[in-house]
């Protein structure tokens, strides 16, 4: 269905789904028109006098702000410190804006901002400039995050999601799912009991580790956030024009995370992580990767969940834990819990 | 996970289709009732491990599809008026009326709500009491207790800015249809686990005895499928009628009897239209008099409304059992889970979604 049948912006075309989608291959990508955005990474990588500058932006509108394992502060640095790290990029310094809404307690805002530069002095990136801008009460939730950041691309790396190719290993860093469970766990409307907490946390000492180990055999980098690792996925197939090939069984699920997305009716694999990464790498440095990635203590659940083939290009299927086979497809909107 | 892991077990799975591979001598059409075991069928690849001369063919059994166009429209119309809160579950909010959706109305500045149980509804009426809260109550005899008993509740306490849109629906009455349809091609049933569950199975024992057919209940796991589908096929080639419980673990033949109470002191049965297939006499509940004021029907005008369904759309033989999702020339094409054309592609437990999202006939 076109953009153009939509008069208005749903929620779901920020879900990461196929309506995210569209709107980005429709109306974004067509409009600003250049070369870096049409390879559709999480950031871009601009020539600058022989270096490579890793460029990336990210908005965080989380609601509670405050939630188990973390906060809108530490989520927003994170997140960004991420998208830099999939560029194979080591970041240099990030940029805050902050839109806080009228009557947000002067208390949330300095947690939030502690908490900011503590995530920070943990990467060890400083946060060098920034904006705030104030709405009306009611025009916000509390608070918006944007941060951005710039990197340099580690010499001899070359990370593009065009890169994945038939044969090569598909691994993800760590049980997945968690971060959408523990946030849904604390919404209104829908709160649980659950000892989740977020797996929100900087992967750029981990995907360090990696690109030690791995070198160039490493194609693609992603952090499968929203959307989660199935919607991730599925971007890399069309692009690369490949299919990719998953096993249910060996795709690392939390007992809680299971049970809660068996009792909500969700599927994990739609479901956010931000401390996560998919890594697809040449099969001949598989192994090396998967050693990198377990020996750092983020990545020891890291697992390999399947391999790039070269049919079915632009869809990912995957045999299910009885044997079946299955597509894995784009979800139109967000995940919504069922009926019964 | 325990409970979950010992009925996805590939090698139980594998046993139990050598086993029906054995049972089968000639070919058998059988009908699993409930969406949700569609979507397992599917999402597993259990058809698939079948002998080809065993038919699975997909029954009405998905609250959100069977949900008429008309209502949705209504519960649009109230989502619509300014004092209303309108909540739901969640997949029922992005199912299509006629024009809109409830999303789409609630992107438009409408108060629409995604609950997780119609209590949560309940206590919104009580913390909003400048406001109308109405919960959009669906499904079958599954969800129904929980909707009588938010409406009970709210009565009793006097919430009286509670009210329910009901379109609740029965599984047996459909079944007769079903199997009264002079095309009809079902020959044994996988009865809904969760359904019995609450309603135990004896209004069952009479259709298997009229029609001269088996009825397994069964349960929504691989392995639940698999057990039912054997014992269906079982009785077919052994020529047995009546009904069979695979579901024990969860279903008796009494049911959930306090259930039951609440859900007659609050509903009555009444006519109901389908969507797809058209009005089946006796075939849903409605809040009794005494429940009127919480009866959002009754509680607001919002006009007459009448809608009409998409000419392409081969939903009521798909909800039958007559046709599968890829016999439509829509599907895929016309038809999508994004724009669906007609009921079985709205909801994810829907016959034409699950063969859309998991990639048949693509």
């Amino acid at each position: 269905m076109p953009l153009s049948d939509y008069p208005h912006v749903l929620l779901a075309h920020g879900g990461g789904g196929r309506l995210t989608q569209r709107l980005i291959e429709q109306l974004f990508v067509p409009s600003f028109d250049n070369a870096h955005l049409s390879e559709r990474h999480d950031g871009a990588v601009l020539d600058v006098g022989g270096r490579r500058l890793a460029f990336s932006t990210d908005s965080f509108v989380v609601k509670p702000l405050f939630f188990p394992g973390g906060d809108i502060g530490s989520l927003a640095v994170h997140g960004t410190v991420n998208d830099l790290a999939m560029c194979g990029a080591k970041p240099l310094a990030l940029a805050a804006g902050l839109i806080l809404e009228e009557g947000l307690p002067m208390a949330d805002l300095r947690r939030i901002v502690a908490s900011m530069t503590s995530a920070a002095k943990g990467v060890g990136v400083p946060i060098v400039t920034g904006d705030t801008k104030v709405v009306d009460r009611g025009k916000g939730d509390g608070v918006f995050v944007n941060v951005t950041g710039v990197g340099l691309v580690r010499e001899g790396i070359e990370i593009s999601p065009r890169r994945a190719r038939p044969g090569d290993v598909v691994l993800v860093s760590g049980e997945i799912a968690v971060h959408g469970i523990a946030i849904m766990s604390v919404r209104e409307g829908l709160r649980f009991d659950t000892e989740l907490v977020s797996d929100s946390a900087p992967l750029d000492v981990l995907v360090e580790g990696v690109l030690a180990a791995a070198g160039e055999r490493v194609h693609v980098l992603r952090d499968p956030t929203r959307g989660g690792v199935a919607s991730t996925l599925n971007e890399i197939a069309e692009q690369a024009k490949v299919g990719i090939r998953l096993e249910e069984m060996r795709i690392p699920v939390s007992e809680e995370v299971r049970g809660a997305c068996e009792i909500l009716g969700l599927d994990p694999l739609y479901v956010a992580n931000e401390g996560k990464c998919l890594v697809i790498v040449a099969p001949e440095a598989a192994d090396a990767a998967l050693a990198a990635l377990k020996s750092h203590t983020l990545g020891r659940s890291a697992a390999r969940i399947g391999e790039v083939v070269p049919d079915h290009p632009g869809k990912v299927v995957m045999r299910s834990r009885i044997g079946g086979l299955r597509v894995v497809d784009l979800l139109t909107g967000e995940q919504l819990p069922r009926i019964c | 996970m325990r409970f979950v892991d010992e009925y996805r077990s590939e090698e139980a799975v594998r046993k139990f289709a050598a086993a029906i591979r054995k049972t089968v001598t000639r070919p058998w059409t059988l009908m699993e009732i409930c969406g949700g075991q569609t979507h397992t069928l599917i999402r597993f690849g259990i058809d698939e491990m079948l002998p080809p001369s065993v038919t699975m063919v997909h029954g009405p059994g998905c609250p959100v599809c069977v949900t008429p166009l008309e209502m949705i429209d209504r519960a649009l119309a109230l989502a619509a008026r300014p004092d209303v809160i309108l909540t739901s579950f969640g997949d029922m909010l992005r199912v299509p009326g006629s024009k809109t959706d409830l999303l789409s109305l609630k992107a438009k500045g409408a108060d629409v709500r995604m609950v997780y149980s119609p209590l949560d509804a309940v206590a919104l009426a009580k913390t909003h009491p400048e406001k109308e809260v109405v919960f959009f109550a669906v499904g079958f005899e599954t969800t129904a207790p929980a909707n009588a008993t938010a409406v009970w509740l709210a009565k009793r306490t006097g919430i009286r800015n509670f009210s329910l849109l009901v379109s609740h629906v029965l599984v047996p009455p459909a079944m007769e249809a079903i199997l009264g349809s002079p095309a009809n091609r079902v020959q044994g049933f996988l009865a809904a686990g969760h359904v019995c569950t609450v309603m135990g199975y004896r209004e069952y024992e009479p259709i298997a005895a009229k029609h001269r057919i088996p009825v397994v209940v069964t349960g929504f796991e691989p392995l639940d499928l698999m057990q039912g589908i054997r014992m269906t096929l079982l009785a077919l080639e052994e020529g047995r009628v009546g009904v069979e419980n695979q579901y024990a673990r969860s279903v008796t033949r009494d049911g959930n009897v306090k259930a039951q109470e609440v859900l007659r002191e609050v509903f009555e049965v009444c006519d109901r239209p389908w969507r797809g297939i058209g009005v089946i006499p006796r075939s849903g509940w409605r809040l009794r008099e005494e429940y009127a004021e919480h009866d959002a029907v009754k509680r607001f005008d919002v006009g007459a409304i009448t809608a009409e369904e998409p000419s392409a759309c081969i939903a009521g033989e798909i909800l039958q059992g007559l046709k599968k999702p890829g016999a439509c020339a829509a599907f895929g094409t016309e038809c999508t889970p994004e724009k669906p054309l007609g009921a079985p592609m709205v909801s994810s437990e829907g016959a034409c979604a699950a063969y859309y999202s998991y990639g048949r006939g693509i």
